[in-house]
Order: structure tokens, then sequence, then C-alpha cells
């Protein structure tokens, strides 16, 4: 391994413009003559709009333009859409509700955009925004996920009866009946997961500016997937033809999903901007964060597990009931669908799975794709049923795991719920991870605790995601309406250095470290020498963006290649140029080289002669600028397991995490150093819902936690030191064996968490508790037990 | 944030001259709850009268058994004083728990006494100490002051100039926060002093700080854990929310008193 190769913990190349305050983020960017947005928001959960007023707002001072909804529907512009249909089990596709990015006759949600104000500054756009009268008929809310489908709930639509958007499910019903009926044993357990709200560190944000010249539109915007933004805006909101309109995504201070989706504000800032002639900027506070960027997870599920008599798991059955909110964000629809019950197999040979999920609107914010999308929700459903089978059956929680694993010689294995796992070692990262965690000793930190008057507790949490996304034709076969593809470009400059164009984004990655260390490992180059250059649509190719793990499973793959084909040039050239055949060339280390002789050109030698083609043959054609498009052979399935020890005061309920432990495969590790920050952040994540953060709305749609006053964010204080240990089982279906890692953690932590809750409690009579598991939460849990 | 109009007091009688003439006028402690209020467009004040340029609200000093601490003096600075660690650590124990290090170095005493949040520390110290409040007019028992939620007995245009504190014998407080805010869902604060014990409770109650007269008598009989143990305040006048029930609360005053007793030592 060199210093600076795949393997090694390169320092991240782009903190020097992060750390030094030189970073371009949304509100850095000023266009001379910008005017600024403001949204009028609706203050109800559910309101028909009588009439709006805008008279008082259109005078105020330095306003330049007060648009409503009907202004925008007026003009052709598309609603919101959602690009993937889910089919119900009668076979009839998914209620997708029309989602103006304006209301026009109603208002759904709390913070639900009614009306936009363009002034002169920030400030006077709110001022006026205030003045803009706005008559409701308030109706009541449909707010809770349990009862939304209720005959008697409030309808959030007119053409979604009872509230229902679809009514999904997978796998072998009778089968899994049938084993249930069959069973020695079964564990039921209700569980609720929790919602949240993202909270990223930079708010959404939008800049839009139309050239009157060339009809030409750009939005500056904070995305995750610029060209994905372009698409929709242009195919589904007739904002502008593809290619009148660039959208460019500069440096942006987190997403974890939340950005990954086309909201109200950009396509009304674009609509606008063309509209007045005039750029304009719209830049979101936390309130307007809190309320209308797309929230995560939300379910209420029934889960059981069928067991035999040695413990081993016979059955799965799940009910869940997710809310999608008010209406369908950009993927909703597929998150706790095809993201979340294809991984209820979890590391385990469970032979009979079934679950019907009943997708719900209500009058809250809508709910899409948070870090992990589907996948922690799957785990806590998984290893809360296998934490609870082990206690009731009288079986340590690592053997009855142990004894459930998928054997490594069984891959590619076929779970019952569409996945095939390519590869894995389940029972080597268990083994690793009781080991590293210091398992053994945890009777005598118990007694310890004990001696002080508090109770202590151990969590395993055995999990498997799915990362990648994803071959397209799977997509597509699923519902989905994109490709899920990768791009990259590797663009030899004469003097031998190289831009990385990428189809991904980063937005807290690390992308242009670990991909500059795939390109120098690779081709030779030093890794000071690759710029990575992404988030412009009129720089880079047409790529995917960047979630649910799959910048280096899919956007890795890509740039490996690309860099196959500038290979494949480069020994043109080199054959050319060393009068050798073509055949006889070898590349390595940045050089080509004729075999078997001492005559070889390196890289950057092939790269001058490509751009001086003096005396280059008919067909040899200059340039050394190579483009690929990776389309992913299945999903990668990083697997692992989490330890967590906590302890607990039972006369108030606080706890406090005081070890933990992750050892996951995430297969080939670029930069171990990125790797272990991103699972440190994702642990971070993970953790705050499972003990500190909770959305709430209350009964009639108003949201109780709308800021930090009430709403639990982690901090540094809440977590313990992480233990990391890496147990990497290449994957043999992409060329670097690469597996992706940005989401384990969020995915691990909460039922490793939330089983050691339960472990330090069982003594209490405490069997269950919901997320997030709080001081209050625990001792109320300890007194209904008690009582 | 609405415009309003900035002032500048040079003087206690500057200020209180200010804000009188004012029809809608506020004062400006610290800022670190007035601040965010205006930025959240919650408050229209057509005046601001900014405290922070008298240099004679500044400043702890020590005469006799009495701390005297003035009303512009911040928490980091209260914390960090010799003469409060000397002669009533637990009050500077309790500086050192407000909000974070920002909040400590711009927040004041006087402010937080003044806008009397429910959930603030300083109340506790105040009544759990049977401190005096000192204004431009006159002085205000500590019992007396705390009137209610953001509500205390200052006067129109009143200005607090000076916070004094007997120095007790014991005394400790112990907070248990909001996980979100980390204000306080319940803070207790005990002391046991000449004028007998006291226990004063913040977080907890509807109306703001409040005392537990059982809990104190009982302490003035036998100042210990034990003591205080098996008092359960009834839950009715508690604030109930999604972070604390009242019965939670209740239960936590009493777990607090405990704690704070056996800190006192």
């Amino acid at each position: 391994m060199s210093e600076t190769g795949i393997g090694a913990s390169v320092r991240r190349k782009e903190d020097r413009r992060f750390l030094t305050g030189n970073g371009n983020y949304l509100d850095d960017i000023n266009i001379e003559g910008q005017t600024y947005a403001y949204f009028v928001r609706s203050p109800h959960a559910h309101a028909a709009i009588k009439s709006i007023d805008t008279s008082k707002a259109e005078t105020s001072d330095g306003v330049v333009a007060v648009l409503t909804g009907q202004q925008l529907a007026d003009d052709g512009i598309g609603g919101l859409i959602c690009g993937w249909v889910i089919h119900s089990k009668d076979g009839e596709p998914h209620k997708a509700p029309a989602h103006p990015a304006l209301a026009v006759d109603k208002v759904r949600y709390v913070g639900d955009h009614v009306a936009v104000v363009v002034a002169e500054s920030a400030v006077q756009a709110r001022d006026a925004a205030e003045k803009v009268r706005v008559e409701y008929d308030v109706l009541p809310a449909a707010a809770v996920t349990s009862t939304a489908a209720d005959v008697s709930a409030p309808q959030v639509h007119d053409d979604a009866p009872r509230n229902i958007c679809y009514d999904w499910e997978i796998g072998d019903k009778e089968a899994t009946d049938d084993a249930f009926a069959k069973a020695h044993h079964v564990t039921r357990l209700e569980l609720l997961n929790n919602r949240l709200i993202p909270n990223a560190m930079e708010p959404r944000a939008a800049l839009a500016e139309y050239n009157a010249g060339d009809e030409n539109l750009t939005l500056y915007t904070t995305s995750q997937n610029p060209h994905v933004a372009r698409l929709v805006l242009s195919a589904f909101n007739q904002i502008a033809p593809e290619h009148k309109l660039r959208v460019i995504a500069p440096d942006v201070g987190g997403g974890f999903g939340s950005k990954i989706f086309i909201y109200a504000e950009e396509t009304v800032c674009l609509w606008a901007a063309r509209k007045i002639n005039r750029p304009i900027k719209w830049n979101a506070d936390r309130t307007e964060s809190f309320q209308a960027d797309a929230h995560g997870r939300d379910h209420v599920t029934m889960a059981e597990l069928a067991l035999d008599a040695d413990g081993k798991f016979t059955g799965m059955r799940v009910h869940t009931v997710a809310n999608l909110g008010a209406y369908l964000s950009t993927f909703a629809s597929c998150v706790p669908t095809y993201l979340y019950a294809t991984l209820l197999a979890g590391q385990y040979t469970t032979p009979n799975i079934y679950c019907d999920v009943l997708g719900v609107f209500t009058n809250t914010a809508p709910v899409d794709a948070y870090r992990g999308a589907g996948r922690p929700e799957a785990t806590f459903v998984v290893e809360r049923l296998v934490d609870a089978a082990a206690r009731e059956m009288g079986m340590d929680p690592a053997e009855i795991r142990r004894k459930n694993m998928i054997e490594i010689d069984a891959y590619p294995y076929q779970t019952p719920v569409i996945q095939q796992y390519d590869c894995g070692d389940y029972t080597k990262a268990l083994d690793e991870a009781l080991k590293l965690f210091n398992y053994a000793h945890l009777e005598e930190r118990k007694e310890e605790a004990k001696s002080r008057g508090k109770v202590r507790g151990v969590g395993l949490s055995s999990y498997i995601e799915a990362c990648g996304i994803a071959p397209s034709a799977a997509v597509g076969a699923l519902g989905g309406g994109v490709g899920l593809w990768e791009s990259a470009q590797i663009r030899f400059n004469p003097t031998g250095n190289v831009l990385l164009l990428t189809g991904s984004h980063a937005h807290g990655q690390g992308h242009e470290t670990t991909f500059a260390q795939v390109v120098s490992d690779k081709l030779g180059v030093p890794v000071e020498n690759v710029e990575v250059i992404h988030g412009d649509t009129e720089r880079v190719p047409f790529g995917m963006g960047t979630y649910g793990s799959r910048s280096i499973a899919v956007g890795g793959s890509a740039i490996i290649k690309a860099a196959d084909k500038v290979i494949e040039k480069g020994r043109k050239i080199a054959a050319h140029t060393l009068e050798a055949s073509e055949d006889d060339i070898e590349f390595s280390d940045g050089n080509f080289m004729v075999a078997g002789t001492d005559k070889s050109m390196n890289i950057a030698e092939v790269a001058f002669s490509a751009y001086v083609p003096h005396n280059y043959p008919e067909g040899l054609e200059p340039g050394l600028d190579e483009t690929a498009f990776y389309d992913p052979l299945n999903f990668s399935f990083p697997a692992g397991t989490h330890i967590a020890e906590v302890e607990i005061d039972p006369e108030t309920g606080e706890i406090e995490v005081v070890n933990y432990t992750a050892v996951d495969d995430f297969g080939t590790i670029i930069n171990p150093m990125i790797v272990e920050g991103q699972v440190h952040g994702g642990i971070a994540q993970g953790l705050g819902q499972a003990i500190l953060e909770k959305c709430v709305y209350d009964d009639e749609g108003q949201l109780v936690t709308g800021s930090y006053m009430d709403y639990t964010m982690p901090r540094a204080d809440n977590l313990p030191d992480i233990k990391l240990g890496f147990s990497g089982v290449p994957s043999p279906l992409n060329p670097l064996g690469v597996k992706g890692c940005g989401e384990a953690g969020a995915i691990a932590s909460p039922a490793a968490l939330i089983n050691a809750i339960i472990d330090a409690l069982s003594p209490l009579g405490v069997t269950n508790i919901d997320m997030p598991a709080n001081p209050q939460k625990i001792w109320q849990a300890i007194q209904d037990a008690a009582a | 944030m609405y415009d309003f109009n900035y002032q500048k007091a040079a003087s206690v009688a500057d200020a209180s001259a200010k804000i009188k003439a004012s029809d809608d006028g506020m004062l400006m402690a610290g800022g670190m709850t007035l601040i965010p209020t205006l930025k959240q467009r919650l408050a229209q004040p057509a005046d601001v009268v900014d405290l922070g340029g008298i240099t004679d609200l500044v400043g702890i000093s020590v005469d006799g058994d009495m701390v005297t601490i003035g009303a512009m003096t911040s928490h980091a600075v209260v914390a960090a004083s010799t003469e409060v660690k000397s002669k009533i650590p637990a009050l500077a124990d309790l500086a050192d728990g407000i909000g974070d290090p920002q909040v400590r170095n711009r927040g004041t005493i006087g402010g937080s006494i003044a806008n009397n949040d429910p959930a603030a520390d300083y109340p506790s110290a105040c009544v759990g100490l049977g401190a005096t409040i000192v204004t431009d007019q006159r002085e205000i028992p500590a019992d007396d002051f705390f009137v209610g939620m953001f509500e205390t007995a200052l006067e129109e245009g009143e200005v607090i100039t000076a916070v004094k504190f007997p120095t007790p014998s014991k005394a400790a407080y112990m907070k248990f926060p909001n996980p979100a805010s980390r204000y306080a869902i319940v803070g207790v604060f005990v002391s046991e002093g000449s004028g007998g014990c006291r226990v004063a409770v913040t977080g907890a109650g509807q109306n703001g700080v409040f005392r537990v007269d059982e809990m104190e008598s009982a302490l003035t009989s036998n100042f210990s854990a034990q003591a205080v143990a098996n008092i359960v305040i009834p839950e009715d006048d508690l604030n109930s929310d999604i972070h604390a029930s009242a019965e939670y609360r209740a239960h936590l005053v009493t777990v607090m008193a405990k704690r704070a007793v056996i800190k006192a030592g």
C-alpha cells in the first residue's frame, strides 16, 4: 500500500478550505442585482384557503413581486413529483395526489407553502410576507400515524380514501402463517420508529438566475444530486428545457437525505426569477428547516418472530403503518417498502418472511429518506425481535444470533424478500466485536454499577444494509422511475495532472480525497495531482448523485471503469511511441512498459504526447480524456455487529452510554480515517434516534418540537468513546470490492442501544421501550413495570 | 427582527429615564433571551435600552456575611469568583451550570431574574438563600420578587442594580436538565442558614420558583437526605410537557432535593 493509495488514511484535501472559511456554500454566492424570497407558510395543519390578499404586501418597502399558487398554475408549472410508483396488494398503483409548489385551494401541513414574496432585501421580504392576508377555513387534521387510516380520520386528500397511499406486501404470507402455526415459540413486539428531523448544518437554500439574452436559467442549490434536480425540474415541472437549465450544488453543508429531494422553494425561485427577470435568493431559517425539510422514519409496527425449540428462526411476520406526511416527497414511497422490508432477513436464515406496509397520508411534513432510509427501520425490527426472543427463551443474545446467521459458504444467498446477498462473514464480525468490546467481563461491570445504585446493560445489533443503490433494471422492475448508475470522467491535462469529474456529490463525505486516492492508486498519478470536480451539470457528465451509501460502490466503480479506458488508450499511445505492439505494453504504477525490455514511458508523458500528437498515425486519436458510466450488478451488503453498553440511574431514568463497539464489513476500505469518521457520525445520529430525538406533532398537527429548545439533538457529551474494527469481505460484484459506509452507524446503533437499555431494565421487569428512550420514558417504564 | 430604537444607557438613572420615556421599551442586560426573542419576531419593542455600558452594575463585593453581586455581572464571573466560591460555593456552582460558555459570558444575574424564566437557575438561588433584590428604588425580598411565570415585582421602569445574598452555613444546587434545551426540568436549591433551612424549586412549577415548606421544616429539625426522601410534592401546580410529566417532575423534586442535601454536606 502506498502512503496515498487505497487503504491509506490520507488527510482530507477539502478540509483546508472548510476549516479556513474558504468554503463556497450557497449563502456565500451572490449575484449582482439579486433579490430575496420569503415564503408565506401555513400556520395550520389542514385548512381550505378562502382567499389570499397580497395588496398590502405588494406596496410594502422594497417588494418586487408577490406570487401565489394560482399564478404558478396559470404559467403551467407542474407540481412536485414522486419518482417511484409502489403497487398495492391489489395491483393498483399508489395514490399520488397533486402536490403544487404553492398551495392553491388547501394547505395540508404547518409550513406548507402559500405564497412567495420577492424583495430587495431578505428583511423586506419577510416584513412584506407578514402583510399577506390569507383567509383560512381551518379543518380537522389527521396527525397521528396509527389512526390516520381510521374511517373517522379527517381526509388529507379527496383522491386517497382513508388516507391510504398504498397497502403493499412482500413475501409468502401462506408459508409464513404456516411457520407461525407450527412454531415452538413466538416473540411479539410493538415497535415505534420515531419521527426525526434531519437538521443538516447548512439549511436548504436556492439562488436562481435567469439570462434574458440566451434564456438560460441557472440554479444554485443545496442538492445531493444536481442532475436529478435538473431532470425533474425540466421534465416534470416545465421550468425550462434541460439544455437551458444549469444546476450547481456547490459546497453543501450536510444532507443526510434531506437534500436529495426536489422541493417547492427551488422550483418557485426558478419560475419567479424568469418572471421578474432578476436573480432570487432563498435561504431557509432554522424554523423553516424544522417545518418543511422532509422528515424521516415514523413507523408503527407489529412484529413477530417464530422459533423452533432450538431457537432457530422459522418465520417473521411484520405489519407496518408508515407515515408519508401530507404529500409524497421525491422518493418517499420506496423508503418504507423496497428499502425496508427487503432487509427483514437481516443476517439470518429465516426461511419465511411476510411483511405488509400501509403507507398513510397525514397533515404533517412530507417524510422521505433520512440517513439509512428504510434500513434502520428494518434493523430495528429484526434486532429487537431477536433480542427479545433470546431473552424469552433464556438464550444468550450472541448465541441466538450465531445459531441463525447465514453461513460463509452460502453465498450468493437468496433471501425470501428479493435481496440476494453477495458475500459476508457475519459470525466473524460478531466474534470480533465481542472480543473488542470485552463482553467476557460484562458481569463484573454490572456488579460494580449496582454497588453505586446504577443498572448496566449491554445490547447487540447484528445489522445488514443494502447500499450501492442500485441496478437500474431492478429499480425499474420495482417501480422506480430512474436508473441508478453513476458516471465518471478522467480528464488528463497535457502536463499530466488530472481532473476527475464525478456524478456523485460530496456534502461532507470526503470524496475529494477518497476519489483522488482511487485515481492515484489505479493510474499512478500523485494524489495531489488529482482534482475532483462535482456538483455542476455543465461541468460533469450526467450523474445520479449521492445517497444510500452509493458513492464509492457505484461512483467509485465508474472511476475504475474510466481509468481502465485511460489505460487502454494510454497503451495505444505508448505502443506507438515506444514502437512496440500494443499487446506487449504492460501498465503498472503509472508506467507503460514494453514487456521484457527496459523501454517505458510514464502516464504523464503519455498524456503530454496525447495532446501534442506530432507524429500520430491515422486512427490514433489525440487526447486522454475518458468517460464511463457504471450500472451496478447488485446492491452491496455492508454488515457487522455493534455492541452498546449503557448505565442507567433507576431513580431518575438518566442514561449514559458508557461503551460502544462497532465491527463493520465495508469490503475494501479506501481511506480508513474517513470511514471511521463516517461510522462515528452515523452512530451519533443513531444514538440521537435511540435516546434523544423525536419530532412531535400535537393532535391538531402543530409542530411541538419546532426548535432546539424542544428537539433534542445529540451533543458531544452524549457520546462515549467508540471502538471500531473492520472485518471486510471484499464484494466480488464491483471492481474495488467496496460496499459503502455512510449509513451503517445510523442503521445499527438504535437497536444496539435499545437492547442495552432493555438488558439493564429487565431485572426491573421492563421488556420494551419506545425510542427515544430518554430519562422520562425510562423512569416511566420502571414505574409501569413495578405497578 | 423588527426595527427598534437602540439606546445605550450611561447610568442607572439614565436607563431609568430612557425606559420611562419610552411607550414600549425594554431593558436589555446580556440579551440572552431578548435577542433570540427579537430575532424570532416574537417581540416588537419600540426602544431597547442597553444596560451593557453601566460599569457600576458589574462586580462582586463581600461585606461580613453578605455577598453582593452587581446586576450586570455575568454568570462566568460569578462562577469564577473566589469570593463567591469561598462564601457560597453553591452559587458559583449554579452559575457554572447555566447555559453554555457563550451564555455564561454574556448573560447576567440581573437579566436572568428580571426575565424570571420558570426554568432558569438563578431564581432558585435567590429564593433558596433568602436573597434581597436591590433596585434603583427599593430592596425587595426574593420571596416577594418572583411573582409568576415571567412575572416579577418590578414596577414599570424599575432597574435591578444588585442582588444581596446572605452567606449560608450549607447550601447546594442540583439540576435535572431538559435534554434538549438544558434548562432545568427541575432544579432544587437547598440551604441552611441563620434564618433556617430553605428549599427552592425551579423548572417544575407553573408559576416559576417556589419553596417547599414541608421539606424546609423537615430539614430544620434534621438536615439529612432521609429527612426529605419521602416528601413528595403535589403534582397539581407542576408543569407537564413532552419532556417531563407533572408526576415525573414531582418525583424529581424529591430526588434532586435529596441529592442537594447530600451535596451540601
